[in-house]
């Protein structure tokens, strides 16, 4: 049975291993000039003399134009092959046999369909797993230098931490957890609507709902938050922002936190403890700025700041990947049970 | 006589939005004998197709049972592996070679005869490179046919397996099939709607309309005890006892009557004709719609 699915898995394993090589052979090209760059810039030392950023620009600034599309495609390209083994490999592993009655060949062989499927499973699920784990590998270190500059330069913009919405997705180990899901997910769609492309376009639609929930509202909540509270000096105070409701928040100053760590939350409370809210604060309502931060000056004012610590960023990535591996299993073990406690011609 | 295949008050039903259950097969109870060639004959919808999916297990009964050499076909421990089955339109991997396929039939069977195989294919004169896609009807089938006999079954079950074939690809189809039998002393199922392809090769015939068996038996015997009498017209009701009648038609003059019967005809005034196995088989099934009007339009779909 192993051998029958690689006779019909080895197209596809071919094309996959091409497009592999393909992206290793023009990393491996880029590779030596951007390593240079990045050892010759100091950007990996600069922690021990404090002048991260001003390197870090530099570093950016200096790099090819090419290169940062390289950067972000293959970002892109990590977000896509999750989705793309799943619609291609997941959704018609079962659904073609429905389509072209192959089905009522494949199981009425003297091995059961439970082990067809488990091994077809297995194989491919294996696979899958695998080409986006060597996607990950290659461009997760050719991206390192760049996610290193790029992150001491933004500091703590959403799109360049490591542990945030975008890049989380697209590095290391999680790409492979969201391969095994993606992949069982096509399968179990094409089990149930035995119909290839409709199966395929709802793979898409449902793992792209996914990540995105995912990313948005869940992923921060995987561990507890970080909490810091900050003292604001009269310094601080010309960023006024307006939070929920009438309340007021005041930037922290950015030495609060440290770079890459993911911000979820900022509250500006006084000094009993309230949030700050702009209509108790008389001299804010009217014309004159400088009497506002005046008044704002006399009131002790501090931040709460809710962050994940860069620090936790395996921690994450561990945590969102045995999940994801989880709902996998769930939904090959659904596939299995449902194709032999559900037959239809 | 023992069965190879045993159902009793089988039903399967496909269920529709917001409507009573669809039965493609009803209350079917039916023994199909060991070691014969068996044809399983009935009009499109008649719950063919249902009862050989049921007896391969590719779909499990709403009510009833279904028993395949002794066990039930959608077990873990099913008699698969001695069941040969071609499935309707003997579909076929399109990407996949003719020796592909025998490697797969190896794979996914323990007992598979390799050997038996690749002189089949052979003898059929395929190029083992070939892709299955690109094969004609008649190909097809005989790969599928070679495929299903390679796992050395019990029992052969073929459904609807000459339908979609040209006379002459019919004609092969069915005298390679006649040989396998000869050789190795398989029972076998085959279904059709043309009684005509079932007439050469079948020794036993089960006639199924609407998941009723109208009438089974051996052909010889069937062939034998039916007669088409033609004379004088009488009532219905005027008849002997020991005769059945399956059809009749009546003019101002004359009435024409096909019955059933083990005894001879003694009424002079009958003229007595033998009749083909084509017009038994076509008489029992009209007699089976007269008796329920409107029963096929529904199960028109289910083939």
């Amino acid at each position: 049975m192993i051998r029958l699915t690689w006779l019909q898995f080895r197209g596809q394993a071919l094309l996959a291993a091409a497009a592999l090589a393909l992206i290793a052979v023009i990393l491996g090209a880029a590779a030596p000039h951007l390593f240079h760059l990045y050892a010759t810039s100091g950007v990996a030392t600069c922690q021990a003399h404090g002048d991260c950023v001003p390197l870090a620009t530099s570093l950016v600034d200096e790099l090819p134009g090419f290169y940062g599309i390289l950067y972000f495609v293959g970002i892109g390209v990590l977000f896509v092959v999750p989705v793309l083994i799943g619609a291609f490999w997941g959704a018609p592993l079962v659904s073609r046999e429905y389509e072209t009655g192959t089905f009522r060949l494949a199981w009425t062989q003297d091995i059961t369909r439970g082990r067809w499927l488990a091994v077809k499973l297995g194989v491919i699920g294996l696979a899958s797993m695998a080409t986006a784990g060597l996607f990950s590998l290659l461009l997760t270190w050719w991206s390192g230098p760049i996610d290193t500059a790029a992150g001491l330069k933004e500091g703590n913009s959403i799109t360049f931490i490591r542990l945030g919405l975008v890049l989380f997705a697209a590095r290391d180990i999680t790409p492979v957890a969201y391969a095994a899901f993606a992949f069982a997910l096509g399968v179990t769609a094409g089990v149930l609507i035995r119909r290839t492309v409709p199966a395929m376009a709802a793979t898409l639609a449902v793992f792209a709902a996914v990540q995105i929930a995912w990313a948005l509202v869940i992923r921060q909540h995987l561990l507890a938050p970080a909490r810091i509270i900050v003292a604001l000096s009269s310094a601080d105070l010309g960023s006024l922002g307006e939070g929920p409701g009438n309340s007021m928040f005041v930037t922290a100053p950015a030495a609060a936190t440290r770079p890459g760590d993911w911000l979820l939350s900022t509250q500006t409370i006084d000094r009993a403890g309230h949030v700050l809210n702009v209509t108790n604060v008389k001299p804010c309502l009217g014309p004159h700025v400088q009497a506002c931060q005046a008044a704002l000056g006399t009131m002790h004012l501090r931040d709460v700041i809710t962050y994940q610590p860069a620090s936790r960023f395996w921690a994450f990535q561990w945590y969102e990947s045995a999940i994801f591996l989880a709902l996998a299993v769930a939904l090959a073990g659904f596939s299995a049970w449902w194709l032999s406690h559900h037959r239809v011609g | 006589m023992s069965a190879v295949i045993e159902t009793s008050e089988l039903g399967k039903a496909y269920r529709r939005r917001r409507s009573q259950p669809n039965w493609a097969l009803r209350e079917c109870t039916l023994a199909i004998p060991a070691g014969r060639i068996v044809g399983l004959v009935g009009p499109n919808g008649a719950g063919k197709t249902t009862l050989l999916n049921l007896a391969v297990g590719l779909i499990t009964p709403t009510s009833g049972a279904i028993t395949v050499l002794g066990r039930r076909p959608a077990s873990r421990t099913g008699p698969l592996g001695r069941v040969g089955f071609v499935a309707q339109d003997t579909p076929l991997y399109a990407r996949l070679s003719v020796a592909d396929h025998l490697r797969l039939g190896a794979w996914l069977n323990p007992d598979w005869d390799g050997q038996l195989a690749r002189d089949r294919i052979e003898r059929l004169g395929l190029d083992p490179g070939q892709r299955a896609g690109s094969l004609s009807g008649g190909q097809r089938a005989q790969l599928a046919l070679t495929m299903a006999v390679a796992k050395h079954p019990d029992l052969m079950i073929l459904d609807e397996p000459v339908a979609s074939l040209d006379p002459l690809a019919r004609r092969e189809f069915l005298g390679s099939l006649m040989e396998t039998v000869a050789e190795h002393g398989v029972s076998v199922v085959l279904s059709s709607h043309l009684v005509a392809d079932l007439e050469r090769v079948c020794d036993y015939l089960i006639v199924l309309v609407a998941s009723r068996v109208q009438v089974a038996g051996e052909v010889a015997t069937l062939v034998a005890s039916h007669y088409r009498l033609s004379g004088p017209r009488r009532d219905p009701g005027t008849r002997p006892g020991n005769q059945q009648v399956i059809e009749e038609s009546h003019t101002d003059k004359q009435s024409t009557l096909l019955v059933r019967t083990d005894d001879p005809i003694l009424d002079p005034s009958w003229t007595v004709r033998p009749v083909t196995l084509e017009d038994l088989v076509l008489a029992y099934m009209s007699q089976a719609r007269e008796r329920r009007p409107g029963r096929r339009t529904r199960l028109g779909v289910v083939s």
